[in-house]
């Protein structure tokens, strides 16, 4: 009778949803944490989570299962804010980790003093990625105003890396022009114009740089020059340090109300912590992360992150994030002000 | 579409005449452009997907589908297809069923409002999902303390795709049901048949190629939703990213080998989709003209 048949199938197929489902909550009930990060750290935590659950295992013989979540860093931080039960957040901005402890309470205000260096175990910076030779002979941030020269770099509006670019623009101008703000205006607004595509996120410009193979220079964070040269091939770009640029501090925190409710406090402490180890240091020196302890990690590693002069948001030029956003970024900054798009 | 035309009278005679008055240059045009525009848009592009997930060669394409968050990723889309769709096939025959058959109040509403996900656009559906169970939610603090986890889990994924899935069975059913009418279903209660051995002997049968036809739309815009899902899903690894998210993610990570990978995979099974159907049609091609359906 087709009646039972179908019927018969049909218990079939929610039989199996319902099997498949308890296994995935089953996986969810061992020792787990997620930590909820930004795009460009995923290869960093794959193995950093690899070498800590190993670490863990012959410290307290628990078997524990890491979970990584990785999106634009806002995105991320609105979603821990709408209830994704992140233990441990690592982002890219002080700022977002400062939207989840005002919005949810559930991350104590003073978390930046709770681990070293601002809570912020690895820091990056901005350099140039120029194609093989280097045939227009970039090495400064004058260089990419020199006629001829394309520029990539993201929409400022959009991208927190291109705010950064625009920063340590702004930066190098500021000493450059002995902080006469028309004049680093001036310059601001003439790089602009070798810019021929503004892409939204950090990823398309490269994608715009690499593979579509457009502009001379593109502007990045290093560690996304590194894995670009190695994604294309060594023998097409060229990655080259300016003498000066901007100091970016990816911060990281534990997720206070979300480990109390879950129980997991000590083993997210630990987490954390470990970044700061000479193990930890190390997987981020590989992942071109600049280790905050530079002291543990071998110089062998170290030769490929040369020292630059670096200057961080929180210098008098900036006065850290709270003042450069809205006068650089929001409507009617300085961007607002340089930014003519081309006809 | 088959329905026999009805021969002209000029057919009788010795003269042959095309169905249609244009010229030969106008049809080869008109096809011409239907097949170069077909190629372009769909042939192309699918060529594409294949050709960039095999440029390393078959075992790159392989190892993959052997990456724990891939098979994850594959695994979780067939979950949510399994509960979505049956889901979507029960309540798309029952709201088809109760607009084609009955005259009631507000029936033109209900037919709107079952258009509604058609409209919407997936990230407002998925939005809608987060605003009623986020953490500031009237719903989410308590379905929180009863350890009952929607938003960014199995379940927020499933809601979301049921959503926009919703209409496509019903949408299939309701042109082919009021085409029906309800003749063979009064003639069947009046040869004493009860409700449920009209429905299976009478209605269903009348309506199975249009049934399949939205099964088949339905499951395969569930495996491939992207923007609803990628609202609510939280994106962790190997345990909230569907296909479609994995797919993007691993694209982002210029890991463009098994992105393709898996984007082949699930123009695979649509491909698959459209054979089964090809040949069901093939095997019942008399009965289904007889019918009328699709």
């Amino acid at each position: 009778m087709k009646h039972s048949r179908i019927s018969l199938s049909l218990a079939a197929a929610l039989f199996a949803a319902t099997v498949s489902f308890q296994s995935l909550s089953a996986a969810h009930a061992d020792t787990t944490l997620l930590n909820v990060s930004y795009d460009p750290t995923r290869e960093l935590y794959k193995d950093y989570n690899a070498a800590f659950a190993a670490k863990w295992k012959a410290d307290t013989g628990e078997t524990l299962t890491i979970q990584t979540s990785h999106g634009g860093s806002g995105a991320q931080a609105r979603s821990v804010i709408d209830g994704l039960d992140a233990d441990v957040v690592t982002l890219a901005l002080e700022s977002d980790i400062s939207a989840i402890a005002k919005a949810t309470k559930k991350i104590n205000p003073d978390w930046r003093t709770k681990y070293p260096h601002n809570s912020a175990p690895y820091t990056s910076t901005i350099v140039f990625l120029v194609r093989k030779g280097n045939p227009k002979g970039i090495k400064d941030w004058g260089d990419l105003i020199k006629d001829g020269v394309e520029v990539i770099t993201p929409n400022p509006k959009t991208s927190g890396g291109a705010r950064w670019n625009y920063l340590a623009a702004w930066a190098w101008a500021n000493g450059q022009y002995g902080g006469d703000e028309a004049k680093i205006k001036d310059y601001i607004g003439n790089l602009f114009q070798h810019v021929p595509v503004l892409d939204s996120g950090a990823r398309g410009s490269t994608t715009t740089f690499a593979q579509r193979e457009l502009g001379d220079v593109l502007l990045a964070w290093e560690n996304e020059a590194y894995l670009a040269s190695d994604e294309f091939g060594a023998d097409k770009f060229d990655i080259v340090v300016p003498p000066q640029s901007i100091l970016a501090e990816p911060p990281v925190a534990v997720v206070d109300g979300n480990v109390d409710a879950k129980g997991t406090r000590k083993v997210a402490e630990a987490y954390l912590q470990y970044l700061y180890s000479a193990e930890g240091q190390t997987i981020a020196a590989k992942h071109f992360y600049r280790p905050s302890e530079p002291k543990l990690v071998s110089a062998d590693l170290l030769k490929k992150l040369p020292e630059l002069k670096l200057v961080t948001i929180d210098d008098p030029i900036f006065g850290g994030w709270a003042k450069a956003q809205p006068y650089h970024f929001g409507d009617g900054g300085t961007f607002d002000q340089i930014y003519k798009p081309k006809k | 579409m088959r329905h026999e035309l009805p021969q002209p009278p000029e057919a009788a005679s010795n003269v042959w005449h095309p169905a249609t008055t244009e010229s030969r240059t106008a049809r080869f045009i008109l096809v011409g452009v239907a097949l170069v525009f077909l190629g372009l848009f769909l042939l192309l592009p699918l060529i594409a997907v294949f050709f960039e997930a095999f440029r390393k060669g078959p075992a790159a394409y392989f190892a993959a589908f052997a990456d724990h968050d891939a098979l994850a990723a594959i695994r979780l889309t067939l979950l949510v297809a399994a509960i979505a769709v049956p889901l979507n096939l029960v309540f798309g025959v029952v709201a088809a069923w109760t607009i084609a058959k009955f005259e009631f109040k507000g029936k033109a509403f209900l037919t709107t409002l079952i258009d509604l996900p058609f409209s919407v656009s997936p990230v407002i559906s998925g939005l809608v999902y987060v605003l009623l169970f986020s953490t500031h939610s009237a719903l989410g603090p308590w379905l929180k303390s009863q350890g009952i986890e929607i938003l960014f889990a199995v379940p927020g994924i499933v809601l979301a795709t049921v959503f926009v899935t919703f209409p496509f069975v019903a949408r299939e059913l309701i042109p082919l049901m009021q085409e029906q009418g309800t003749t063979d279903e009064e003639a069947a209660l009046s040869l004493g048949a009860n409700g449920w051995q009209t429905f299976w002997h009478v209605t269903l049968p009348n309506i199975k190629w249009g049934l399949l036809y939205g099964v088949l739309l339905c499951n395969a815009r569930a495996m491939g939703e992207f923007g609803a899902v990628s609202v609510v899903s939280g994106h962790i690894r190997g345990l909230t990213n569907t296909m479609p998210l994995q797919v993007e993610i691993l694209y982002n990570e210029f890991n463009t080998v098994a992105a393709f990978a898996v984007a082949s995979l699930l123009a695979l099974l649509a491909l698959v989709t459209l054979v089964l159907k090809t040949l069901l049609e093939l095997r019942y091609g008399a009965e289904l003209a007889a019918n009328g359906g699709h």
